[in-house]
């Protein structure tokens, strides 16, 4: 059983925290980065995240476990058919990592390879289910498993996405299917939070809020251009503006919105880009 | 309809590299209504190719360029000019270009980029609607095909990518899926939602595709 799965049916408040696998194979600021997380429960390995090409997260997944970090796999069908899909899951499972993240994954166009063909083969209730048909000794064809794997496997859901109705419906297929823990998108309205988590508390599925910690007004106004499913209120984008240490300002942010998922929530999801140190002030919240 | 466009001289003159003699071939239909290879276009390219210091030995415009019988025939009619160029460059979607080379030996070079199975909105605006999968679902989309029309495809609601009903990929055009949503919910019906839609079953869309129909 992982720590994540443990700590989370223990009802123990869970954080954890991500980092990036390199672009190149020069591992010494990931690794670093992972060993220096204080306080963490398991750390989200990002899979070619915002469709840029890095590292295969497997791999730094798998080293992480043989130092002793426990990984969160982060795995999502933008790059991979069904076939890739599965050996990788058993690839993973035969490496010792048992949390996965399953995504649909950013579209490719956003990326730095905006030509590649985005694969799709799967979506990310597809890939729940198969995940579950490999537990049970049996790949998407039928065909049995020498050896099933073990995984505990979560999902990704955006509380604040409208409508809401319609982003809950896939977030019930996924709990219906599944889904052992949702990890949401950057959440920064305490007031959607808590709706999202009055719909979704009857599915019984842990939530761990995401935490994103806004450096500046410029990255806030980056994120809500670029990066699909994250908005940052325009009130926090001007608090940040108004100050004169916006950093300070977004620590802040993010330590009111962990204080506010204490109290809704399993647990938060830090996203902390580089500013790692920052984490034990945020979870003072 | 197939949707095609012209590609740039740039690419063309690459292609046209040591032909000084070119027989022209278009296409009565889509390339036609499309206007990327109906007669006007034709002659466009005849005095283009001509102020590149080449000759046109010849043209024609195929009733249906994908209609490889009749596109033989057509060829067979022009033998002489078509014998007497050093290539045919041809106003046709892929399946056009390629009705021609299967009727002829002769150099052949495709004129135009195919991009996909069309719907006309109005002249010069297409909206791409099936993207020929084999395996539909419209029935329980409301009519609105998110193997297409989602950016990804996906089969059991959207991405997490969805802000106020508009695609990540494209803040200017609707999610597919809110689209299916909003239709689904004015029907009264719950359609696709009511199930898991299952993993897509691609070995329906054979590569290369052969298809009889028994009658
Ligand atoms: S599901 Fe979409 S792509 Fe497939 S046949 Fe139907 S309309 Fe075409
Ligand atoms: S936002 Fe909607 S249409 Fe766009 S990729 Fe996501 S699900 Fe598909």
């Amino acid at each position: 059983m992982s720590h994540l799965s443990e700590q989370l049916a223990s009802g123990r408040f869970v954080v954890t925290a991500e980092v990036a696998p390199p672009k190149g194979i020069d591992l010494q600021e990931a690794l670093s980065c992972a060993e220096g997380f204080d306080g963490i429960t398991a750390v989200n390995v990002t899979d070619n995240q915002g469709a840029n090409m890095r590292m295969s997260p497997l791999a730094l997944a798998a080293l992480l476990v043989r130092r002793g970090i426990e990984p969160v796999l982060q795995l999502t069908c933008r790059d991979r058919n069904r076939m890739a899909l599965q050996s990788d899951l058993l690839g993973a499972a035969a490496l010792g990592v048992e949390n996965i993240l399953l995504l649909s994954g950013d579209h490719a166009r956003f990326g730095d390879h905006p030509a590649a063909r985005p694969v799709f083969d799967l979506d990310s209730v597809q890939l729940l289910q198969v995940v579950r048909g490999l537990e049970e000794g049996h790949d998407m064809a039928g065909r049995p498993l020498r050896g099933a794997p073990h995984f505990f496997a979560g999902a990704a859901v955006s509380p604040e996405a409208e409508p809401f109705e319609l982003m809950f419906q896939k977030c019930s297929k996924k709990a219906a299917v599944g889904a052992r823990f949702f990890q949401t998108q950057a959440v920064f309205d305490p007031h959607r939070l808590e709706r999202f988590m009055e719909a979704a508390r009857p599915l019984g599925v842990p939530v761990l809020a995401g935490i994103l910690l806004l450096k500046s007004a410029r990255m806030a106004r980056f994120l809500n251009e670029k990066i699909p499913g994250v908005r940052v209120p325009a009130h926090l984008v001007e608090r940040l503006e108004a100050s004169s240490h916006p950093l300070e300002e977004g620590v802040a942010i993010a330590r009111d919105m962990t204080a506010c998922a204490r109290t809704l929530c399993a647990g938060v999801h830090l996203m902390t880009l580089g500013m790692e140190e920052r984490i034990p002030e945020i979870l003072q919240g | 309809m197939i949707i095609s466009s012209r590609k740039k001289n740039e690419e063309l003159l690459q292609a046209l590299e040591g032909k000084g003699k070119v027989f022209l071939v278009g296409c009565g239909a889509c390339a036609t209504a499309c206007r990327s290879g109906g007669e006007e276009e034709v002659f466009a390219m005849q005095e283009w190719l001509q102020s590149t210091g080449r000759d046109v030995t010849g043209w024609v415009v195929i009733d249906e360029a994908c209609h490889i019988m009749r596109a033989g025939r057509d060829l067979r009619q022009h033998r002489a000019q078509v014998e007497e160029a050093d290539a045919l460059l041809v106003l046709a979607c892929g399946a056009g270009v390629q009705s021609m080379s299967s009727s002829t030996d002769q150099r052949v070079i495709g004129a135009l980029d195919s991009l996909f199975l069309g719907n006309i909105r109005r002249f010069g605006q297409y909206e791409e609607k099936c993207s020929l999968c084999g395996d539909c679902i419209l029935n329980e989309t409301a009519g609105i095909c998110p193997v297409t029309n989602c950016a990804k495809g996906l089969l059991n609601g959207p991405c997490g990518g969805l802000e106020e009903g508009r695609c990540e990929v494209d803040r200017e055009i609707d999610c597919a899926w809110h689209l299916i949503f909003e239709r689904l919910k004015r029907q009264k019906r719950p359609g696709v939602f009511a199930r898991t839609v299952p993993a897509k079953n691609w070995g329906k869309v054979r590569k290369p595709g052969r298809h009889k129909i028994k009658s």
